[in-house]
């Protein structure tokens, strides 16, 4: 398909401990799509594996197994020499924006650096480019010739922005991207971003653990637990009808800010397992509310529930709600 | 008299520059507020606004430059701020106590988490040693830290973040504490353990008829843990009340523009308007603070605005701000108990 910018397809990633046969799995089986224009939102607690596939899928580091196309190329196993060319088609934007920029650098030749980099500009274009980007991300031309120091966390947000937008990528990687920002800071990046999104028709991976940041600017949201995708639906449907336990657990968790409006009181017990010791059959089981004796067994497989939303919960079948049952009790 | 009452409190950092010059940042100015047992607070307000520093003003925290050169902090009927450091101690971990942010620093690497809870029994209960060990079992027990036998003897390293922090509210409540001061207690968790966390923080400030304050920048928590909420903006607090007054008639338009800012007011198709800077703590602008920020902002905003009531026991501090009439009131607004 055309408009599918990234494929990957059962991607695993598997980090060494350093002691003999034993791996944190980080990554276990991930397929996904992410189409031009389009945001894929992905959620998850910590430990679920959700910047490991940010950083796995624009190669930053390499799959242990499965295979990842970019914009009708398979990139799996490109050597690096091969990879920096196509960079320039994919950016990365990181969660600090303090550390993720030079210190020593000024603002103007950090936004001009990817230019410089990808398209061998001369100073004079540089400059000129650098400026039209602050101007476009709503960042005073006076700050070009300051240092990182002199901005706040939500002026070098912008200029992260800034320079992943400066040579036109296809695809945008956003690793947590608003959660060290204020409120009121916050509100302002995610609306440059979603203009951002329309004009540049760039497909974005937005990667959140905040299910109001996601709701607000994803089209498709994948929920992800311990590596695997358990469900993955159209925005509307995750705050409607999800269907996977662990989704159901996720929203019921969500505090909304109004006061007037009902949680569902379902809250799971325990934390989630470590990675480097998986649990068996369903990676949910241990704390699930639903979980049958055959959850420790089998694998349950991703189904398709409607069209775009798939689920990979064996007790699905039974019609097992766990919220609807929560209302009940 | 409610347990803990602030007036007019004024906390300042003063030190002198590089060039010795004498500077002073008003962090705080004129905060009040009163809480009674039984109930949550919730302080919210952006990075600097000076959330956490009301708490460490309140225990006597504070560590130069930052002094305090104002106001009072009745807690109990005696004002904390004349206390000698000695008489503090015996307040701070006892009848106060305090649970921070970042569980694992906050936990003393060395010692078994057993023994720290025993430690600060000891510290200020005294007694037999095998009391204090029953009482941090049954701490334990209370917090949801399953198997507490074991769990007693293992190092604070061997904890995950959810337990540390249960291990820290259990540490908290060891001396059955009259107010227990939360500082963005679920900030570093996962949802899922966040909720577990506050479920069970709401759950022990009924059973054990405790005050508490909740500091936190997440709005929602607010919206569902709290009984009454302080807006705070540049070490002001600029609008207090209870909960649903607050959240659902909110006077002041900073609160309003906070409000607005959350995801799902933005996905209704609310515009943020908050813009610019909080204004300089060296240089604070005369009148309201926030007039650089505000859309409604007139020629009267260059004079300190009062805090006016809005309802009762809702008040605003913006020349604006208008009392509501009673009807436009939501049935059960006030939950006072």
């Amino acid at each position: 398909m055309a408009d599918v910018i990234l494929s990957a397809k059962n991607l695993v990633k598997r980090f060494p401990t350093g002691k003999a046969n034993s791996f944190v799995n980080a990554v276990n089986g991930v397929d996904l799509e992410i189409k031009r224009g389009q945001v894929l939102g992905m959620v998850g607690e910590s430990g679920s594996g959700k910047s490991t596939i940010g950083r796995t899928i624009l190669r930053l580091t390499d799959p242990t197994s499965g295979q990842i196309h970019f914009d009708g190329k398979d990139i799996t196993d490109l050597p690096s020499n091969k990879i920096r060319p196509l960079r320039k088609d994919m950016q990365m934007v990181f969660q600090d924006p303090w550390s993720a920029l030079n210190p020593r650098m000024k603002i103007g030749d950090l936004i001009a650096e990817p230019l410089k980099i990808h398209y061998k500009m001369s100073r004079s274009e540089c400059a000129d480019r650098a400026e039209a980007l602050a101007k476009r991300v709503s960042l005073s031309t006076d700050f070009l010739t300051r240092t990182p120091n002199a901005l706040s966390g939500g002026q070098l947000q912008r200029v992260c922005i800034a320079r992943a937008i400066a040579t036109n990528p296809k695809l945008i990687i956003l690793d947590e991207p608003t959660s060290s920002l204020d409120l009121s800071v916050r509100a302002g990046i995610l609306e440059l971003l979603q203009e951002i999104r329309d004009e540049t028709q760039a497909g974005f991976l937005f990667i959140s653990h905040d299910l109001g940041t996601i709701k607000l600017i994803s089209d498709q949201i994948a929920v992800l637990y311990l590596g695997h995708i358990v469900e993955q639906l159209p925005k509307d449907k995750l705050f409607e009808d999800p269907s996977h336990p662990y989704s159901q657990a996720l929203l019921s968790a969500h505090l909304p800010s109004d006061p007037n409006e009902k949680l569902n009181k379902l809250t799971l017990t325990g934390e989630i397992p470590s990675p480097i010791d998986l649990p068996s059959g369903c990676a949910f089981h241990t704390r699930c509310p639903v979980a049958v004796d055959d959850c420790q067994t089998s694998i349950p497989m991703s189904e398709k529930i409607s069209n775009g939303h798939f689920a990979s919960c064996s007790q699905i079948a039974h019609g097992n709600n766990i919220i609807q049952r929560a209302d009940k009790i | 008299m409610s347990l803990l009452c602030v007036s007019d409190l004024k906390t300042h950092f003063i030190f002198r520059d590089i060039d010795n010059q004498l500077r002073e940042a008003k962090a705080l100015n004129n905060i009040s507020l009163s809480l009674d047992a039984g109930r949550i607070l919730g302080i919210v307000g952006e990075t600097g606004a000076g959330k956490s520093l009301t708490a460490q003003s309140i225990c006597g925290l504070l560590r130069p430059p930052a002094k305090i050169v104002g106001g009072t902090v009745q807690f109990d009927g005696q004002d904390l701020l004349t206390l000698s450091p000695d008489e503090l101690n015996e307040i701070r971990g006892a009848d106060i106590a305090m649970v921070v942010q970042n569980p694992r620093s906050s936990l003393d690497p060395l010692t078994r988490i057993g023994d720290q809870l025993v430690r600060i029994h000891q510290t200020h209960s005294g007694g037999p040693i095998s009391v204090s060990q029953r009482k941090a079992l049954e701490m334990m027990v209370a917090v949801g830290i399953p198997d507490p036998e074991q769990r007693q003897k293992a190092w604070p390293h061997e904890l995950s973040g959810g337990m540390a922090q249960r291990v820290l509210i259990a540490m908290a409540l060891m001396n059955e504490p009259k107010l227990l001061i939360a500082d963005e207690p679920t900030t570093g968790l996962d949802v899922t353990v966040q909720a577990q966390i506050l479920d069970l923080l709401k759950e022990l400030v009924l059973q054990f008829n405790m005050a508490s304050m909740i500091i936190t920048h997440d709005l929602g928590i607010v919206a569902h843990y709290c009984d009454e909420v302080a807006v705070m903006f540049a070490g002001e607090i600029i609008e207090q009340g209870s909960v649903r007054d607050v959240f659902l008639n909110a006077a002041h338009p900073y609160t309003q523009s906070l409000l607005a800012s959350t995801p799902e007011r933005l996905s209704l198709g609310s515009k943020p308007q908050i813009g610019g800077q909080p204004p300089d703590l060296f240089n604070l602008p005369t009148g309201c603070l926030s007039q650089d920020r505000c859309a409604f902002v007139t020629d009267i905003c260059k004079t300190t605005p009062p805090f006016k009531t809005i309802a009762d026991g809702h008040s605003a501090r913006c020349h604006h701000a208008k009392p509501k009439k009673a009807k436009t009131q939501k049935k059960g607004s006030r939950s006072d108990g």
